[in-house]
């Protein structure tokens, strides 16, 4: 080990040493909440730059155990970023339900230390170690408001299952490492078509998908996911759809794609048929609701199932759609889900559908982002939801999965009933929602980088490919 | 290869199956002629009083936790010092920031008052 090797993994040590700091803070300081919120704030903006700084950088480092630079370190900046736009819109949210703790804090910069670890893995303990810090926190995160039923039912709803599926990922990689003698991702993934003789090999890659497919929560594995982030503090939902599922899919990324050795037609087919099955099943079940933050936990099914495409296309094309889709899905996602924060009163009031109808008389300006985030999310452009979806798409047409195409894009189409439902009502019918209080100029200040985000990507989206089509 | 196991596969079959059967002759065989102090729990022994599914502390949980954590850091140093001398100065460095990390989680659980008792 020298003094290159930690530099190259600055963003991980930074947020670990941020996370240290807070959780000293919140055990010698009294009231240390407004305290850790700086800290917290502060170090996320450092990790990111410590993450932009190292996306140079190639190779692998401390024995193989996690990869350097590039994928790992675009995506440690995307953790970061989205950790940060949960950390800022939640302070509202969480004084409103009085449950602002220094804890809630230091649990999302766990989570985001273990997605970190995630995503610049190159063995697949690594995986493990962080699958396991980002999910545990996130357990407790599900029932950070405590007095609420639904959220103690999601809490323990998320652990069983969560637990579960990690059982499935873990025998995995014991089934892998008894097939090729090794937990290195790299040699793994060079040695596949020799190691493809042996059963366990397999068996191994079929629980690793089971695993990681009930991350993403696609479909025959989405079960948990309405429950979940129905009872969830609304910002932590939306941490979950965008930090979570996006660590998930780097995970998927790394495992099962390679565009230089292509995917066996056994992977592509499970991948693409996993595929589907999210889509038809997240946009028609979604259509259903009546509550807004079920209908989003049903639509981030569906978007699973888009960038689930593009893993199943398995190209060059693939991996860039889905990277893209993932940082575009991360702002609209987290900025739909802080909107509803920002108007939600205790007692799980204003999430219907029904309260929203009026909303663009009285308060214009929110009304429009939700509308922006709406319309991005239906894959309208010139909103950057479009873009990840036409790569995506154009990825699976290049490995002749045209009907997997088709298909999404006729969900989309479905899709776009239950987005625009909400805007119709917001801008074409009277209601009667009450906003009392306050909603915080911070608040309304993310919402709206994030808005102009989309915007920009969908604009411009060349500014962001150029830096994931020179990743190494 | 797979041929290899079909002895494996032959004992699994046959224990179960050998088990189930012992189990359910007893049951076929047997005489039975029951009455109220054989079905009781205790035949001998202490009369049950109440039901033994009852809440605990969580007193008992914390304690258990915390043994469990403090107790698998230990089993981290064995494998260390049994190499100490190979690894020199990178492993000791190694080991204080390990132990620091733990340290600073048990401030945290010392001053949250989690090893108070009362």
């Amino acid at each position: 080990m020298n003094i290159t090797e930690l530099f190259a993994i600055a963003p991980i040590i930074s947020i670990t040493i941020v996370s240290l700091i807070v959780l000293l803070v919140e055990a010698l300081v009294k009231r240390s909440e407004g305290l850790s919120y700086w800290i917290s704030v502060v170090g996320l903006v450092v990790t990111a730059y410590f993450a932009i700084a190292t996306l140079p950088l190639i190779g692998t480092a401390f024995n193989r155990m996690v990869t350097v630079g590039g994928f790992g370190s675009m995506f440690a900046t995307l953790f970061s970023i989205a950790a940060l736009l949960t950390i800022i819109l939640s302070k509202d949210y969480l004084q409103k339900e009085h449950a602002n703790f220094t804890e809630f804090y230091l649990l999302i910069l766990f989570s985001t230390l273990g997605m970190m670890l995630m995503a610049s893995a190159a063995d697949l303990i690594v995986i493990f170690l962080g699958l396991e810090l980002m999910s545990i926190c996130l357990y407790v995160l599900a029932g950070f408001l405590r007095k609420k039923v639904l959220a103690n039912e999601a809490s323990l709803k998320y652990f069983l299952l969560g637990a579960f599926a990690t059982g499935f990922l873990l025998y995995g990689i014991a089934l892998l490492y008894g097939a090729s003698g090794t937990t290195n991702i790299s040699f793994i993934v060079q040695n596949s078509s020799t190691l493809s003789a042996s059963p366990f090999f397999w068996i191994g890659l079929g629980l690793l998908l089971i695993g990681f497919a009930f991350k993403v929560g696609a479909v025959p594995f989405h079960m948990w996911v309405p429950d979940v982030y129905q009872g969830s503090p609304t910002t932590v939902s939306g941490f979950m759809a965008t930090g979570a599922k996006a660590a998930a899919f780097a995970a998927f990324v790394l495992i099962f794609l390679h565009p230089q050795s292509e995917n066996s037609e056994q992977v592509k087919t499970v991948l693409a048929v996993i595929s589907a099955a999210s889509m038809i099943v997240g946009n028609i079940i979604a259509i259903s609701q009546s509550n807004i933050k079920r209908m989003l936990a049903y639509s981030s099914i569906a978007h699973a199932g888009y960038m689930l495409a593009g893993l199943a296309a398995g190209n060059q094309l693939g991996k860039t759609g889905i990277l893209f889709y993932l940082v575009t899905y991360t702002f609209m996602n987290i900025g739909a889900f802080g909107i509803l924060s920002l108007l939600e009163r205790e007692e799980d009031k204003n999430l219907t559908f029904d309260d929203y109808a009026g909303l663009g008389f009285k308060r214009p300006f929110l009304a429009a982002l939700m509308a922006i985030f709406m319309f991005s999310l239906a894959g309208i452009p010139p909103f950057a939801g479009f873009f990840g979806k036409y790569y995506v798409f154009v990825a699976a047409i290049n490995a002749n999965l045209t009907w997997l195409a088709i298909l999404g894009v006729l969900m989309s189409v479905v899709s776009v009933y239950y987005y625009l439902r909400l805007t119709v009502l917001m801008y074409f019918k009277e209601g009667d929602m009450q906003i009392e209080g306050i909603i915080s100029k911070t608040s309304l200040a993310v919402l709206t980088i994030a808005a102009l985000i989309i915007i920009q990507l969908g604009v411009y989206p060349s500014s962001i490919l150029n830096i994931i089509n020179n990743l190494n | 290869m797979l041929v290899d196991y079909i002895p494996v596969g032959i004992m699994i079959v046959f224990g179960v199956a050998f088990g189930l059967f012992m189990m359910k002759a007893s049951e076929w065989f047997g005489p039975k002629n029951p009455n109220e102090i054989k079905q009781s729990i205790y035949e001998s022994g202490m009369e049950p009083i109440r039901s033994a599914r009852e809440r605990m502390s969580i007193k008992y949980y914390m304690v258990a936790m915390l043994f469990i954590i403090f107790d698998i850091e230990v089993v981290f140093m064995y494998p260390w010092a049994v190499n100490f001398r190979q690894l020199g100065m990178f492993g000791l460095i190694e080991m204080f920031i390990f132990v620091a990390i733990l340290m600073a989680g048990f401030v945290y659980v010392w001053k949250k008052g989690a090893l108070k008792w009362d």
